[in-house]
């Protein structure tokens, strides 16, 4: 089973600098557990844990094929085998006040 | 592009507005100016929509582009990166373009290189268009 994950420029340095990785997992939350055991620390760019959950970080955008996964199901979202997994940190920023995060 | 950047801004205003300039993957050189929707539409905050974002990459990819510049406006302070704007600068080879439209007569139009936390501002070359 195996779930391409491309990889952003900024974290390129956890995967050795490529583009493009393979992972296993039934779920987000697995297949990024799997990714960890061979591109230390890419993990924690992506999940925090929050109040004993895994939760996906606020401004890393995390695609299954063409959608947004915090439309789907966030970390418990299913994934199968030929899937394509896209990351990318949000792009954004602003003068400041409460809004940011 | 410049002027195109400005008007964008005072457009948006009084939200921040937001987008890119492509080029070719490499080369350091801004060619294609893409403006991109702020889906926070606030006065202080701005974020890519991420179903453009991902449409973006993906088009960007295909093309052997990447991203040469992002922009955005702050419409009540100046065009000096915030906090904010440095704790997300996620694109580390991007030149950080900001845009003041505090002044509706005066334009303020800075760059900026966000790496690892440090902003180092840049002088800004307005070349024109070739033919």
């Amino acid at each position: 089973m195996a779930i391409e994950v491309r990889i952003p420029t900024i974290l390129r340095p956890h995967t050795g600098g490529e583009k493009a990785v393979e992972g296993e997992g039934a779920t987000l939350d697995e297949l990024f557990a799997d990714l960890d055991v061979r591109h230390p620390g890419l993990r924690a760019r992506v999940v925090e844990e929050k109040g004993g959950t895994n939760q996906l970080r606020r401004f890393v955008n995390v695609y299954l094929d063409d959608e947004d996964v915090r439309f789907l199901g966030g970390l418990s979202t299913p994934v199968a085998d030929g899937a394509t997994v896209t990351i990318l940190p949000a792009v954004a920023g602003g003068a400041g006040g409460v809004a940011g995060g | 592009m410049v002027d195109a950047i400005v008007a964008h801004a005072r457009a948006d205003h009084p939200d921040e507005a937001c987008g890119v300039i492509a080029g070719p993957a490499g080369s350091d050189t801004p060619a294609r100016l893409i403006p991109m929707t702020n889906a926070e539409r606030s006065p202080t905050f701005y974020r890519f929509d991420s179903g453009e974002q991902l449409r973006l990459y993906r088009q960007l990819d295909a093309a052997d582009q990447e991203v040469i510049v992002v922009y955005h406006s702050h419409t009540a302070t100046e065009a000096y990166p915030s906090r904010t704007d440095v704790k997300y600068a996620a694109e580390p080879g991007a030149h950080y373009v900001l845009v003041s439209t505090r002044d509706p007569q005066e334009v303020e139009f800075r760059s900026y290189r966000i790496t690892e936390g440090v902003v180092a501002e840049e002088e800004v070359q307005v070349v024109s268009a070739l033919p």
